[in-house]
């Protein structure tokens, strides 16, 4: 234990004993650490925003769909939500709210203008609790009851349809029996959504209303669930997947396949990225403390000739690598935290809108460290880090004695 | 100045292993930073051709104000002399007239809303590869012929094939009713998701008859396979286009697809945070080596300065130094970055999931790397710029010394 604190004091002493060669190394090591865990947190900021905007976006954690509805998303594939299985799911624990509704693409027309649309048939109570809508009606108001005649639309939509609230519109869809049913609507609200998209595409109105205008008796196209914790998902979805075959259930990553990819890709790159930062500090520290060693040949060759092991050595330079790898570490994660701590609820950017659109994102998008993204990273830059500095110290063991000590 | 250059080159070589360390970390971040901006500048050609080829073109000229809201009413009167024009006045060749509808589509069992898009059948083939995958009958015949194409997924959900018949319904440019019933005479598959489940294609003439367009068109689409000749194509037309209708202007890709010029920005960008921060490591990492080397040879420099060196002239030796080992390692780096991205040009680059993403933006599941004097000198230009920097502080160290003392140091 006593020639462990040795080394360690002397280990310690000998890093700063060229304080400016130090700094310089530890700067690089800093920068490193720092640029590792800043972009993982963006990265995983990015797909966590992307994640929150699918839920909030009308998705849910969780989704229900008569088994061909996603192929082919009509009147007629609908299912009874008052079954057996369905009330089953609803009523599981560990479902904190749901809303069930009628989805179907429809065309709307104002007097000016022709388009199409999705149109959603909801219980106002239970849909406004659990997507965007419920707090993103800046105009008139929300639907009142499921059997509510108003409508509520986007303000995009309402913008190329020139047309405002307060005016009336035609939705037109396919009915039960394949005919076009079309209805008017009093335009009741107009809602602002985080992407001009969402804006275009979906219009509400009451459930019942909906109901009777295609037809529907009872019947529903979609229940989106949102669950206690995310962990829940997987879970949920394999064991309620398997109760009914005429039933689809599926969870918000098979919604979109496209995100579930990015995030493995993400994870992927994340680590190539570290490997990089690392293999260009891992040049300077390797200059650095072989530096230090050739600078010290005399001093190690005299400790031997004093009868210190090579072995001792050895760990003393190694020692050495280590703490001024976990000092660069300790540094660096700190900065790190103060650079998320800095700013706030995100980065704004906004300059990139519509490539941001693209993407299904919205604009801020906030740091997002996770604990596994932060072990990673000061996990490889700390063996990786150890290990290079075995070279040097492995060169500092292996002088022989009377060679160093007559060398200048 | 030979001699100085001499001096410097056997400097250099005076410490052969962290020499060698040194140039590693500078060739590896300049071949890695070629590679990369060679990966990312061919991404985005990439996703530019596919933007523009598939359908959109590279210029579209449309009436102001037709692309933020997309009525109508607000048409080019007689656009097809003005695609004549163009045709015989300038050297464009690929210019095709569109009109853009929304209708009703439905066959026996389904009804859908679709974008109805009436064509010059002659042209379209020119400024868009849809008319090449129509995969399964042909193409629109002639421009009065009474007959549609659709997508493939359209055609699915629609559940009709070849031969069945189409009602369209819409409101025409008046405002009347536009109503009529074509018959399937082929079925396209373009792999854009959205091109194949919303878009149908009829003849112009024919469009302009249903929705009551007259000679009216809205847009006529110019395609160059070059996109950076967008503005070239757009000053030549401008006269052109003066001379029709005032009111008519012409809009690059770019402005047509904002999401996808920003998308290309917001990515190039934060890919450029990236290799500053890692110069920037890269540069601390041999700033020691620079610095070391100056300080270890004070006594050297204390008996020049002596001899009547000025400082000035040892600070340029150190440079010269710095120089040397940074060109040398650079040139290594770039041409290891380069004969990668030769390797990938040739063979191309694909890795796991990249289909599904690609699909997403219309693009091929494999990049080939762009090669060309930005790709290839833009990242080791910024490497040699923070190499010289990092030389600079010891450099200028230099400047400070006493020959007495310095002779002293041991």
């Amino acid at each position: 234990m006593n020639s462990f604190l040795l080394i360690f004091s002397l280990a310690w002493r000998n890093l700063w004993r060229n304080k400016r060669r130090t700094l310089v190394i530890l700067l690089a090591i800093v920068l490193g650490v720092w640029a590792m865990i800043v972009t993982a947190a963006f990265m995983r900021g990015m797909i966590f925003q992307m994640l929150e905007d699918t839920v909030d976006n009308l998705a849910g954690h969780v989704q229900i769909h008569h088994s061909q509805y996603l192929d082919d998303p009509v009147i007629n594939n609908s299912f009874d939500p008052d079954s057996h299985t369905i009330s089953r799911i609803t009523h599981d624990p560990r479902v904190l709210m749901w809303s069930d509704r009628i989805r179907l693409p429809a065309v709307v027309l104002s007097e000016r203008e022709t388009t199409g649309i999705t149109m959603l048939g909801v219980n106002p109570a239970r849909e406004s609790k659990i997507s965007f809508i419920g707090k993103s009606v800046v105009e008139g108001r929300f639907l009142n009851s499921s059997s509510d005649t108003g409508i509520v639309i986007g303000q995009a939509l309402a913008d190329k349809l020139e047309t405002r609230l307060g005016k009336r519109i035609v939705l037109m869809s396919q009915d039960i029996n394949n005919e076009i049913a079309d209805r008017g609507f009093r335009i009741v609200g107009i809602y602002d959504a985080p992407l001009d998209p969402t804006e275009k595409a979906f219009v509400f109105v009451g459930k019942e209303t909906a109901a009777k205008m295609v037809g529907l008796k009872g019947a529903i196209s979609e229940i989106v669930l949102r669950l206690h914790d995310t962990d829940m998902v997987t879970p949920l979805v394999t064991e309620m997947d398997q109760l009914d075959h005429t039933i689809d259930v599926m969870s918000w990553l098979e919604v979109e396949p496209y995100l579930e990819l990015m995030i493995q890709m993400m994870d992927t790159s994340m680590f190539i990225w570290y490997l990089i930062v690392f293999l260009a500090m891992a040049f300077g520290i390797i200059n650095t403390l072989l530096m230090a060693v050739f600078e010290r040949t005399r001093e190690f060759g005299l400790f031997q000739a004093l009868g210190q092991k090579p072995r001792f050595i050895l760990f003393q330079v190694w020692l050495e690598a280590i703490l001024m790898i976990i000092v660069g570490l300790l540094a660096g994660n700190f900065l790190s935290w103060i650079s998320v701590m800095a700013t706030g609820d995100g980065i704004d950017v906004s300059v990139f809108a519509r490539g941001m659109e693209m993407i299904n994102m919205s604009n801020i998008i906030p740091f997002v460290i996770t604990f596994n993204d932060l072990m990673i990273a000061n996990i490889t830059v700390a063996v990786l880090g150890m290990l290079t500095g075995l070279y040097p110290a492995w060169r500092a063991s292996r002088l022989v004695p009377a060679d160093a000590i007559t060398r200048i | 100045m030979t001699t100085n250059w001499q001096f410097a080159w056997r400097n250099i070589w005076r410490n052969k292993r962290r020499t060698i360390l040194t140039m590693c970390a500078i060739g590896f971040g300049a071949s890695l930073i070629v590679f990369s901006v060679g990966l990312q500048l061919g991404q985005y050609d990439l996703m530019i051709s596919g933007s523009t080829r598939i359908y959109q073109g590279l210029v579209q000229v449309q009436k102001k104000g037709y692309l933020d809201e997309a009525r109508m009413r607000n048409s080019i009167a007689d656009a097809q002399t003005l695609a004549n024009n163009i045709r015989k006045t300038t050297a464009i060749n690929d210019v095709a007239v569109r009109a853009n509808g929304f209708a009703l589509v439905s066959s026996r069992e389904r009804t859908y809303g679709v974008a109805v898009i009436g064509v010059e059948t002659r042209h379209e083939g020119n400024v868009s590869i849809i008319p090449g995958l129509v995969k399964e009958g042909r193409y629109l015949a002639n421009d009065n012929a009474s007959e549609v194409v659709i997508g493939r997924s359209l055609a699915k959900n629609l559940k009709i094939t070849l031969g069945d018949e189409l009602t369209i319904l819409g409101s025409g440019r008046d405002g009347s009713i536009a109503a009529t019933i074509f018959p399937v005479v082929g079925i396209f598959d373009s792999g854009s998701r959205e091109l194949d489940r919303g878009l149908v294609q009829i003849p112009l003439n024919s469009f302009q008859q249903v929705f009551s367009m007259g000679n009216h068109a809205h847009a006529v689409v110019i395609y160059h396979q070059n996109a950076e000749l967008v503005d070239t194509l757009k000053t030549q037309l401008q006269p052109l286009l003066k001379a029709a209708d005032p009111d008519l202007l012409a809009l690059g890709w770019d402005q047509i697809q904002p999401g996808i010029k920003e998308s290309i920005e917001l990515d190039y960008s934060s890919g450029w945070f990236m290799y500053i921060v890692l110069v920037a490591i890269i540069t601390f990492s041999i700033m020691n080596t620079f610095l070391m080397s100056v300080l270890e040879r004070t006594r050297e420099f204390g008996i020049m300065l002596a001899l009547g060196f000025k400082p000035i002239n040892i600070g340029k030796l150190v440079m010269m130094e710095a120089l040397i080992l940074t060109l040398f390692a650079l040139i290594a780096g770039t041409l290891i970055g380069l004969a990668v991205n030769y390797y990938f040009l040739i063979n191309g680059l694909t890795f796991e999931g990249m289909e599904e993403i690609a699909a997403q933006y219309n693009m091929p599941a494999t990049i080939t790397p762009q090669i060309s004097i930005e790709s290839t000198l833009l990242g080791p230009a910024v490497i040699l710029i923070f190499t010289l920097l990092a030389a600079l502080y010891p450099a200028m160290k230099i400047r400070k010394l006493e020959p007495v003392e310095a002779m002293r140091h041991i």
